[in-house]
């Protein structure tokens, strides 16, 4: 008996799986974009296209200054966790084999490891503790350290290609070490670090949970804010409101990826 | 021109490194490592009126955990807080299978696509990744409650006449953390079977393996790195989730994430809540050593 070709690519059962994973990704992100832009109040049965929650949303005082608040926080969580992301990356990468190198890498990688309401509540002990009460600085804080192995984790992998020989090269031709850094490998990790900053920026907007319990009040950024109206029940400017936020985590996230991308 | 010895250029090269990784370090060593240590200590003390914490040494939080007082002072067995404890571990161990059912054959397929396909279904699955949590667990909400999709589909096609209440259940928790977790498991499954040699499976095919086995045989073990990453991202952050029990469950349904939210807001016992998150972040470690063991032990055999 002779058996039958055998093609990798036609593996129908792989095929189905992912066809529906797919679905199960984003059909709830694609039902409430349509729910935002539904007329319809009770947002159950689509009645007509109309942009009135959308309207109602920027209409909202309290809504635009969590909004404002978020993006405050975002600017300048961002270039602060990524100008402290740059040099951890050289230290890492270029300057192997010092004492403590691994407790350095567990350190970096604890916001990542430690679940998030762990950390929430120790940042709110410790703010309470130290008696810091300065509002928004408090949730830029917090995000700045979240979002340094964020920034760190693309600056590194491009460290990581970049070949050492040009810097060494540079290094036998009398360069001083600040001149090759500014000079060679500055520019040529500059995409990398365009992307761990927009992943910084993301990570930061998207931020609910550690926001929700260290934030003052008055400091309520958009994330929490939207929890608020979510407690309330179902409602189209909700549905709207999230969907703005939907709208751009996407598009950073797009930003992030054409910016790697062209590197390669 | 003089070279320096040996010694001093490592010594120099150290201190250098020191420079460039303390500031990083500092920042998360003052705000989350020591935070960490001070809620260590927090778990031992007694809770005051004002919702802090008062100076005698106790570990009556940890006692709380497994016992319940009684008016005459006895302790009694209390399965309460071992019981949400437990459905934390369950709901994570549930969660991690199915997402290695659905991530294995979904990663195999992004494997065998040519270059451009590739491409854009890494994006497919990494835009969810990038996207908001708390609108993402939100979205389940308009799929499943009552008016939700769901039920309208059923009642339009006739399979039920009441809606059908899925919402503030366990099983609305779990479709919420397999939703938040999938691409964490899809990335790096798909980042070791990228790199697999396929002819190994056009050979076990020659050979007249089934199609089950290859997939048990060749395709399960080839994926077992990325699975192994996978695992950790995927088990820990469910381990303490709280958006999905506090959305999708309602608040009916503690997970050990939302138990610790609860006790720094509405209860305001901030030494018992500082004991749970003691316990959590002992059982991320102990899941993280686990699996170093493992994977040394794998190395050792090969």
């Amino acid at each position: 008996m002779i058996r039958k070709g055998f093609s990798l690519k036609s593996v129908p059962e792989s095929a189905f799986v992912t066809l529906l994973a797919m679905i199960f990704l984003y059909l709830p992100l694609i039902v409430l974009v349509v729910y935002a832009f539904n007329q319809n109040r009770v947002s159950t049965i689509w009645t007509g296209f109309s942009t009135i929650w959308f309207e109602r949303v920027f209409a909202d005082d309290n809504l635009r200054r969590a909004a404002w608040n978020s993006l405050i926080v975002a600017l300048v969580a961002t270039p602060v966790s990524t100008l402290l992301a740059i040099p951890a990356a050289m230290g890492f990468e270029r300057e192997l084999r010092f004492r403590g190198k691994a407790a350095g890498e567990a350190l970096v990688a604890l916001p990542l490891v430690a679940p998030e309401i762990v950390t929430a509540i120790a940042t709110l002990i410790f703010f309470r503790l130290i008696g810091l009460q300065a509002g928004l600085l408090n949730v830029i804080i917090a995000h700045i350290v979240f979002c340094i192995p964020f920034a760190l984790l693309p600056i590194r992998a491009q460290l990581r290609v970049i070949p050492r020989d040009i810097e060494d090269a540079a290094f036998d031709l009398y360069g001083t070490r600040w001149g090759i850094f500014r000079k060679i490998t500055l520019p040529l990790l500059m995409p990398a670090i365009a992307a761990g900053a927009s992943l910084a920026f993301v990570v930061s907007l998207d931020d609910f949970l550690i926001t929700f319990m260290v934030a003052p009040a008055g400091a309520t950024t958009l994330p929490v804010y939207l929890y608020g109206m979510l407690r309330v029940g179902v409602t189209p400017e909700a549905n709207a409101a999230a969907t703005l936020l939907l709208v751009v985590s996407i598009a950073v996230v797009a930003l992030s990826m054409a910016l790697t991308s062209r590197r390669t | 021109m003089m070279l320096a010895p040996a010694q001093n250029l490592s010594q120099r090269q150290r201190r250098r490194a020191l420079a460039l990784v303390a500031p990083a370090l500092l920042m998360i060593g003052v705000f989350m490592l020591v935070p960490m240590g001070i809620a260590m200590v927090y778990s031992f003390l007694t809770p005051d009126s004002f919702g802090g914490v008062a100076p005698p040494v106790t570990v009556e939080s940890y006692i709380r955990f497994f016992f319940d007082r009684d008016l005459d002072d006895t302790l009694r067995f209390d399965p309460t807080y071992l019981q949400i404890f437990w459905r934390s571990i369950f709901q994570a161990v549930l969660t991690t299978l199915a997402c290695i059912v659905i991530a294995v054959p979904f990663a195999w397929y992004m494997a065998t696509r040519g270059e451009t396909t590739r491409k854009i279904l890494v994006l497919l699955v990494s835009i969810p990744f990038w996207t908001n949590m708390l609108v993402r667990t939100y979205c389940w909400v308009l799929l499943l409650r009552d008016e939700g999709l769901i039920n309208m589909g059923l009642q339009a096609v006739g399979i039920t006449q009441q809606p059908i209440t899925f919402l503030y259940s366990d099983a609305a928790i779990l479709i919420g953390l397999i939703y938040a977790s999938l691409p964490f498991m899809i990335l790096p499954v798909y980042g070791t079977l990228e790199k697999v040699d396929f002819r190994v499976v056009e050979a076990a095919f020659d050979l007249y393996a089934s199609r089950i086995s290859i997939l048990r045989k060749v395709i399960f073990p080839l994926a077992m790195p990325g699975i192994a990453a996978g695992t950790l991202l995927v088990f820990i952050p469910t381990l303490g989730a709280f958006l999905q029990p506090d959305i999708l469950g309602g608040g009916k349904k503690l997970m050990i994430g939302s138990l610790i939210q609860q006790q720094f807001t509405s209860s305001r016992d901030w030494a018992f809540g500082s004991a749970l998150a003691v316990i959590l972040m002992a059982a991320v470690l102990a899941s993280l050593i686990w699996a170093a063991l493992k994977r040394e032990r794998m190395e050792q055999l090969g």
